[in-house]
């Protein structure tokens, strides 16, 4: 069966079941006998799979259906059973969407793993795994990936003691240079935690030959602050809203609070009115902005090697859309401007400075970016640094799930914005920036049309706010105080985040809190195929292609 | 014009300039006449103790490790940059290295996994060394205090001098407490020291309880580590 012959095949495509255009019963007929029972999520259907056939239903639903993006894999303990679901989706439709769900029982959680099908799943079972404490079997390297080895349980799990003590191992890093090395000339030197090209704190453990790198291995976890954790602990009003700013920190964080926001809205049934919509989508443009100035800027530091011009032109536009996004939301970087159902108060007094504010950040931009050009992309040194360096192919992109930017510049044409709409996107003009080069330059050149792009769609969210009725601007949705969604469903949605998909699952207990969050962080994914572009490349260029996949580290860990 | 004779080229004299000792000897302006001044003459001197010398020294030149964790960091840059430069107050040169830093800011969360690499990086700055806790979470742990991996502040693991609170705190604050620091380094002030409760000991120095027991075949003896009693945390 091919992919496109699909859609075709189903009856009723604009039904107002929340099930997209994907005939469920064909699926479940294709898999056979791996197939226990099927559930319903609120975003896709769910097949039930036994725990020892996972391979062979992802295989067929990758190769024989044309899902071949596993979004995420969430893990979660129930009273009576682990779970893994793993929510597939396709990269030329992301609304056509299907989740296998894999139980295994509480005493002996052994489940096949799904690296084998996509090497994505590598990053996620271990971090299942850790959190959790479900078995992958055949996985190729399962052990912890964000708590420190030596920890004790797993602090997902439903009977953690948060107050047992912990210890934790700081190893001396063993000299590469005190053995004999006449025999191998391979050495192993560590980059990071404390590192000031690794963005943050991340450390790569790097086996060089020379000075070629052989194999690259991030080790993450220094930032784990168990977002998950605090937002399974909150109610889901108002107490979540806030902990999203902090998952990417590079001043994307009304794109992250969206992210919750449409999640919970639809898992609410929560209508927002247009008004909110469209405010909604300029505050988070102007914050796909600032994040991709932040990426350019950071960049450039690791290129060039100093706090020289670049990185402060870049901190310089920053400072003009932070003060915009001050004055919408009183905070520079920690917005906490969404709410479900809206946004949290109206454009500021006097509406017409404010605009007249954002017009005039708007009419620099051309001017600003035709600097950035002539100081970075028409550079020859940087040209000689980062083109075909740090390549990375699209059926690889694929294969570790990457999306964003960096997807987009291994000519991965996948933005959510325009392929799952939400917000008031689809009313606007703008276009996705792909690009085939898939190298360190390209990436860099997607940010820099993407802010081009993302000032086309201010500029138009502008004119409708400004031509807005006066009577019609309705910021929130009559939301009750307290929400208690349906006991048990699920639900899986992303919004298109500054790195590329960012993603939640929610399971409701019938509480006011939901029982499990689990987050899909973009640049997790992104982070995992770094080995394989750096592979074989230099060590600067290592850095390079760090620094373009531009990872914040707060998403990374969580 | 010959430079042989420059002062008579310019005020057609050779006598010497004596008109402001003069003038300061006179009765107008005695109040700073001393046997060195009349020996120093016009020439401008400052009299001060080599202590207070070098804390003014030291808290006039700072130099910043370069050391970005969480969220704060990204404010902490932009008080490094434009607009905000921090380098105008005298303390804004961020290092790569700990041992060419003098101060270190802690911008973010502390976590398990971090905190002893936190605290060699702390080790590795020669002293006189100097903290700033920028924002909630390296104060106290912040929005994220009751997370199982959560250090509840920085000062848990190392001394701090000063606390910006705020999440995360404006470039403005975060010049504030540079600020601060800076008078109280000038001033010769110290935080008093006090011990930590999370320290690096080596495993084998461990008290023998049951979690010591349990990881006794995993880690050597002399591996260097840090427990954490999260029951006792604040």
């Amino acid at each position: 069966m091919s992919k496109t012959e699909e859609p075709a095949e189903d009856a009723e495509p604009e039904a107002t079941e929340p099930v997209g255009a994907v005939d469920y019963d064909a699926l479940e007929a294709l898999l056979g006998d791996a197939v226990v029972r099927r559930e319903s999520h609120l975003n896709a259907e769910a097949f039930v799979v036994r725990a020892d056939r996972v391979q062979d239903a992802l295989s067929t639903l990758k190769v024989e259906a044309g899902f071949d993006h596993l979004s995420n894999v969430s893990a979660q303990e129930y009273h009576d059973r682990f779970e893994s679901i793993y929510h597939l989706k396709k990269y030329d439709d992301p609304t056509q969407e299907v989740s296998v769900v894999v139980p295994t029982p509480r005493d002996d959680p052994v489940s096949q793993s799904a690296e084998p099908v996509f090497r994505t799943a590598d990053w996620h079972e271990r971090e299942a795994y850790d959190l959790v404490g479900i078995d992958y079997d055949e996985h190729p390297d399962l052990r912890r990936i964000l708590l420190p080895e030596t920890w004790q349980g797993h602090p997902l799990g439903r009977d953690y003691n948060q107050d047992k003590p912990q210890i934790v191992e700081f190893e001396e890093n063993v000299n590469p240079l005190a053995d004999d090395h006449r025999e191998s000339d391979t050495m192993l030197v560590n980059i990071g935690p404390h590192h000031p090209a690794t963005h943050g704190v991340l450390h790569l453990e790097t086996v060089l030959d020379g000075e070629t790198v052989l194999d690259v291995e991030p080790d993450i976890g220094y930032l784990h602050r168990c977002e998950e954790q605090m937002a399974q602990s909150g109610t889901y009003r108002h107490q979540i809203m806030p902990y999203p700013d902090r998952w990417d920190y590079g001043s994307a964080g009304i794109l992250n609070e969206w992210a919750y926001a449409r999640v919970a809205e639809d898992l609410n049934d929560i209508e927002v009115p247009e008004y909110a919509q469209v405010v909604r989508t300029m505050s988070a443009e102007l914050c796909r902005i600032a994040a991709h100035l932040l990426a350019l800027g950071t960049f450039c530091l690791d290129i060039y090697g100093d706090f020289t011009a670049i990185f402060m032109y870049a901190m310089r536009d920053r400072e003009v859309v932070q003060n915009i996004l001050e004055e919408l939301t009183g905070q520079r970087m920690m917005f906490n401007y969404l709410r479900l159902g809206g946004v949290v108060w109206d454009l500021p007094e006097s509406r017409e400075e404010f605009f007249e504010m954002v017009r005039e950040f708007l009419a620099e931009l051309p001017s600003r970016v035709d600097e950035y050009h002539d100081l970075i992309t028409e550079n020859e040194l940087f040209q000689l640094r980062t083109v075909g360096t740090g390549v990375l192919d699209a059926e690889t992109a694929k294969q570790y799930g990457v999306t964003g930017p960096v997807a987009r510049a291994s000519g991965i044409d996948y933005d959510l914005r325009r392929d799952d709409p939400y917000g008031y996107y689809e009313h606007l003009d703008w276009d996705v920036i792909t690009d085939d080069g898939g190298d360190n330059y390209s990436r860099l050149l997607v940010r820099m049309r993407e802010v081009e792009q993302s000032a086309r769609i201010i500029q138009q969210c502008v004119d409708l706010l400004e031509e807005w009725p006066e009577d019609e601007r309705e910021i929130q949705a009559n939301v009750p105080r307290t929400l208690n969604p349906e006991p048990d469903a699920e639900v899986y949605r992303a919004v298109e985040g500054a790195k590329g998909e960012l993603g939640i699952y929610i399971r409701s207990d019938g509480t006011d809190k939901p029982a499990r969050f689990k987050i899909r962080s973009p640049c997790f994914s992104n982070l995992q195929a770094l080995p394989e572009m750096a592979r074989g490349e230099y060590v600067p260029d290592l850095v390079a292609t760090l620094g373009s996949l531009d990872i914040i580290l707060g998403e990374v860990d969580r | 014009m010959s430079s042989d004779h420059p002062r008579d080229d310019i005020i057609d004299t050779t006598a010497p300039q004596t008109k402001t000792r003069e003038d300061r000897m006179s009765e107008v302006d005695s109040r700073f006449n001393s046997t060195l001044r009349e020996a120093f003459g016009s020439t401008p001197f400052v009299l001060t103790k080599f202590d207070a010398f070098m804390d003014w020294v030291r808290g006039s030149s700072m130099f910043m490790l370069q050391f970005g964790i969480a969220c704060c960091s990204i404010e902490m840059m932009h008080t490094y940059a434009v607009k905000h430069d921090l380098d105008r107050f005298g303390s804004g040169v961020p290092r790569a290295s700990p041992r060419q830093a003098d101060v270190m800011i802690v911008p973010g969360t502390i976590v398990s996994k971090f905190a002893p690499r936190m605290k060699r990086v702390y080790d590795q700055m020669p002293e006189p060394k100097f903290v700033v806790n920028m924002g909630s979470c390296s104060t106290s742990g912040g929005p994220f205090q009751q997370g199982y991996n959560v250090v509840k502040g920085a000062e848990e693991v190392i001394p701090v001098d000063i606390h910006i609170p705020g999440c995360p705190p404006r470039p403005e604050a975060l010049v504030y407490g540079i600020a601060k620091l800076q008078e109280r380094v000038k001033n010769g002030e110290t935080s008093p020291v006090t011990v930590k409760p999370y320290e690096l000991e080596q495993f084998g120095d461990l008290e023998k309880d049951e979690l010591v027991e349990k990881l006794a075949d995993d880690i050597d003896e002399e591996t260097l580590v840090m427990r954490y009693n999260w029951a006792d945390s604040p």
